[in-house]
């Protein structure tokens, strides 16, 4: 068992970030869902802290500010930081985003940050995300082809490649799986995104394994568990028309099979 | 505790060079695939341009003037056999990755679709060709998407979310590494018989990057720590389109498509600096171009100290089909609407062109004799080949990932499956564990954001697009104070579990070393040549410096410098003009 948390900052020599223009900047106050058991065991709990931030910085930028100057305890996953690693996926006021899409000035004097949901907690932010990637892998999320492979590429028209555009743009970030109530209550739903991947091997023209697929996404754990609640749609930072792709791939099941 | 594992192979890191030498050996030997993030997470995934090959599909178009772009592009530091490897290689690169299922933009008669990149041209410089293959401006997105798709489907092992540390050697062999468990605060020691690092680049030691925070340099820290030189980290590319202030990418691909750069006085000054393929110049130009626009008081935007980006020409339809991330980016992160108003860039840190060096195989070479590591390889852009020599062009990227990935995989597999298991050092973990635990056990000290900030500041106003002596050496100096302070940084986490700030501080330990590379070798190199630019010495000096660098660690972090020639092949050097 680690030792209890200290007053954040307070052997540091410094603790103020360096700006060179204090001109334009506002107060906001970030209150966030912690989590940590080693320190608290089972409990969670809400923390506040209150930064000036640049109105255009993100909200990745004041949570850094936060772990890097106030608390270095606070735990969460980031990498690119413009929206296409598809790390920070996070419930910001409530709703699922991507921390580094968000801007300060669009949330400001108060925001309110919690892990994604339906995915075990494991510290402060860090949610498990092997569930997720269960889900994922269970779709054969891979082309299939049994024909011989060219010596040159497959030829495939752009209105074939149109068909299946939209769900291409998938990071993985969880942000509409974790957003659905069906999930939320049933981890062994595959949940939208998988189905969103699924929907992207279907409907390419080159791939051979869309029945196989179909077969998967009609189990009890599939795509019929969906009740088109739209949080996905809503969630997805890449726009994809999530709902839209599982009411597909759910039609293409009922027009194959009964 | 320690745990042990034993395997053949073990690849760091995860985006698309790592994969890509998966692939080719986890069919054949029993390999690991170490990395810090989960693979989708992988910077690859950022990359949005496009991938270079000669397929010809929309027009002639041949390796050959591939190889001699490369070459030019590289201001002539690029080992010539290489590049003529990785333009013949990149066209079955290309078809592997279709065939694998990337979903590539289309030709109407079904092909995969091409365009204009900077720096690419036909027939050695005349007008520019179209080369690049892409999706949207998700290139890279696709390419880690495709390659992790084949790592599923072959069942890779991973480790996610392990920082390598250490790496083992025995009998001057490779032995494994040691990696730190984030999500427990365990170290893991890799017994192997190849270790292949692929952790990509260092970027986030400026303060405006394209990188992600975790583009900290660790393979080549790790190995730089291990006695293995460093090849060319002078030259590091400075994107010319980075996001206003943020430093995002704004791909080459906007100009590829027809959009221009204007100035503060609507100008559109790349056709005074590059009368033939004027916006489509080599980056390293194009940024050099900003900044003196910038400096003779020709910048825009309230402090002059950026440029336009102009696409309000285009056809909507381009914008939102072949361009719809980059017009994103521009609405979310400036609010500015690309199709009607002005978008301000400033040049934005990017690319690594040296690393750790290998010859084509992705052995890890040392010294001018090219002396390989047995067991050891490198690949991507924690490498240098030296495929980019002093500036990379646009795609080469993505197009190295792949080819030097897979050729990196193969030979590491076949030394693998022939060679016996190296002996560890005894307490293989020990230095790792030293590491760590300074940073765990310190009851105060300083605070290591503070130190990064420094860092990243200093880098970008004194080792950025211009470079002068004096500018360097006061860097150099601050670096030496700054690794001092290092020495006295402590984290408030002391926990086991997800401890990012102690990552977070070993990430600016490597930072701190790589940046000592880069700047021994900037200060000590008095020409100019790609993206390496000395106000002091503006010219390009063949006859001393038509060479590599090779930067050692002292015992102190400071740097020894020596030299290795350049492997020249058919281009003579020559004044480089588009």
């Amino acid at each position: 068992m680690a030792s209890p948390p200290e007053t954040p900052g307070a052997v540091l020599e410094s603790s103020d970030r360096p700006r060179a223009d204090k001109a334009g900047l506002v107060t906001l106050t970030l209150k966030i869902r912690r989590y940590n058991p080693e320190l608290r065991g089972d409990e969670s709990w809400w923390d506040e802290f209150t930064i000036e931030a640049d109105p255009n910085d993100r909200l990745l930028d004041a949570l850094h500010h936060v772990k890097w100057y106030q608390d270095g305890t606070l735990a969460l996953r980031r990498s690119c930081a413009h929206g296409i690693c598809g790390s920070d996926a996070l419930m910001i006021n409530g709703r699922n985003r991507l921390a580094c899409k968000v801007l300060v000035k669009d949330v400001q004097p108060k925001v309110t940050v919690e892990p994604i949901r339906g995915l075990p907690v494991l510290k402060d932010l860090y949610v498990d995300m092997e569930p997720f990637f269960d889900g994922y892998r269970s779709i054969l999320p891979y082309l299939v082809s049994d024909e011989a492979e060219p010596e040159a590429e497959r030829l495939q028209s752009p209105e074939e490649r149109h068909r299946f555009d939209d769900t291409t743009k998938c990071i993985l970030c969880a942000c509409c799986t974790t957003s659905c109530p069906i999930f939320w209550g049933d981890a062994g739903y595959v949940g939208p995104a998988a189905i969103v991947n699924a929907h992207r091997f279907i409907h390419d023209s080159r791939d051979g394994a869309a029945d196989e697929r179909l077969k998967i996404l009609s189990d009890k754990t599939g795509v019929f568990r969906c009740r088109t609640t739209f949080n996905c749609t809503e969630a997805c930072p890449r726009g994809i028309e999530v709902t839209k792709a599982i009411q597909d791939v759910k039609r293409l099941i009922l027009l194959d099979r009964f | 505790m320690t745990v042990t594992h034993t395997y053949d192979a073990v690849i760091v890191g995860a985006g698309g060079a790592g994969l890509r030498a998966a692939i080719e050996a986890s069919d054949r030997v029993r390999t690991a695939v170490i990395s810090k993030l989960y693979p989708t997470r992988s910077h690859t995934g950022t990359a949005q341009g496009g991938v270079c090959a000669a397929l010809s599909n929309v027009e002639e178009d041949y390796p050959e003037w591939h190889a001699f772009d490369t070459v030019k592009g590289g201001d002539y530091l690029v080992d010539q056999p290489a590049a003529e490897l990785m333009c013949e290689e990149a066209v079955h690169a290309i078809y592997e990755l279709e065939h694998w299922g990337l979903p590539f933009n289309r030709t109407p008669d079904g092909k995969i679709d091409q365009r204009r990149f900077g720096g690419h041209t036909r027939n050695h410089g005349e007008a520019p060709v179209r080369r690049a293959c892409y999706a949207a401006d998700r290139t890279g997105h696709m390419i880690l998407q495709t390659l992790y798709q084949q790592c599923v489907k072959r069942s890779v092992r991973f480790f996610n979310e392990f920082y390598v540390l250490d790496l083992l050697m025995a009998d001057g062999r490779a032995a494994g590494v040691v990696a730190y468990e984030l999500a427990t605060g365990e170290l893991h020691v890799f017994r192997a018989k190849s270790v292949l690092f692929a952790t990509g680049g260092f970027g986030r030691m400026f303060k405006v990057s394209s990188n992600a925070h975790t583009l900290t340099g660790d393979g080549p820290a790790v190995v730089w720590r291990r006695g293995i030189p460093l090849e060319d980290m002078e030259f590091f590319q400075f994107h010319p389109t980075g996001v206003y202030r943020m430093g995002i990418l704004l791909s080459e691909a906007v100009r590829g498509e027809g959009g221009i750069l204007l100035n503060g006085e609507l100008e559109r000054f790349m056709e005074r600096y590059a009368p033939t393929v004027k916006d489509l110049a080599p980056r390293d130009l194009v940024s050099r171009a900003i900044y003196q626009e910038i400096k003779e008081g020709r910048g825009a935007g309230p402090k002059r100290d950026a440029v336009w980006l102009d696409v309000r020409h285009l056809p909507r339809e381009i914008i939102e089909e072949k361009l719809p991330d980059v017009t994103e980016f521009a609405r979310v992160y400036l609010s500015v609407e690309p199709t009607t108003e002005l978008v301000p860039i400033q040049p934005t840190a990017h690319y690594a062109m040296g690393g750790i060096p290998t010859d084509v195989d992705g052995r890890v070479v040392l010294g001018a004799e090219e002396t390989p590591v047995l067991g050891l390889y490198a690949a991507g852009e924690c490498a240098c080949v030296s495929v980019h020599g002093a500036n990379r062009l646009g795609t080469n990227s993505l197009l190295d990932i792949v080819v030097f990935g897979r050729r990196g995989g193969k030979h590491a597999t076949g030394y693998a499956s022939q060679a016996d298991l190296a002996e560890p050092p005894e307490r293989p973990e020990g230095f790792a564990q030293d590491m760590v635990s300074a940073l765990l056990d310190r009851r105060e000290g300083t605070n290591a954001a503070d130190i990064r900030a420094q860092l990243q500041e200093s880098m970008f106003d004194l080792a950025f697009v211009v470079r002068t002596e004096p500018g360097l050496k006061k860097m150099q100096d601050l670096l030496a104070d700054l690794r001092e302070r290092f020495a006295r940084v402590r984290v408030q986490d002391t926990g086991r579990m997800f401890n990012t700030e102690l990552m977070e501080a070993v990430e600016l330990g490597f930072l701190l070393d790589n940046a000592a590379a880069l700047v021994g070798s900037a200060l000590a190199r008095d020409e100019s040549r790609g993206a390496h630019f000395r106000e002091d010495h503006p010219l390009r000096d063949d006859e001393h410096w038509l060479k590599h660098s090779l930067a050692y660690r002292l015992e102190d972090g400071s740097v020894r410098m020596e030299y290795k020639d350049v492997k020249l092949g058919p281009y003579v050097p020559m004044e480089r003009k588009y």
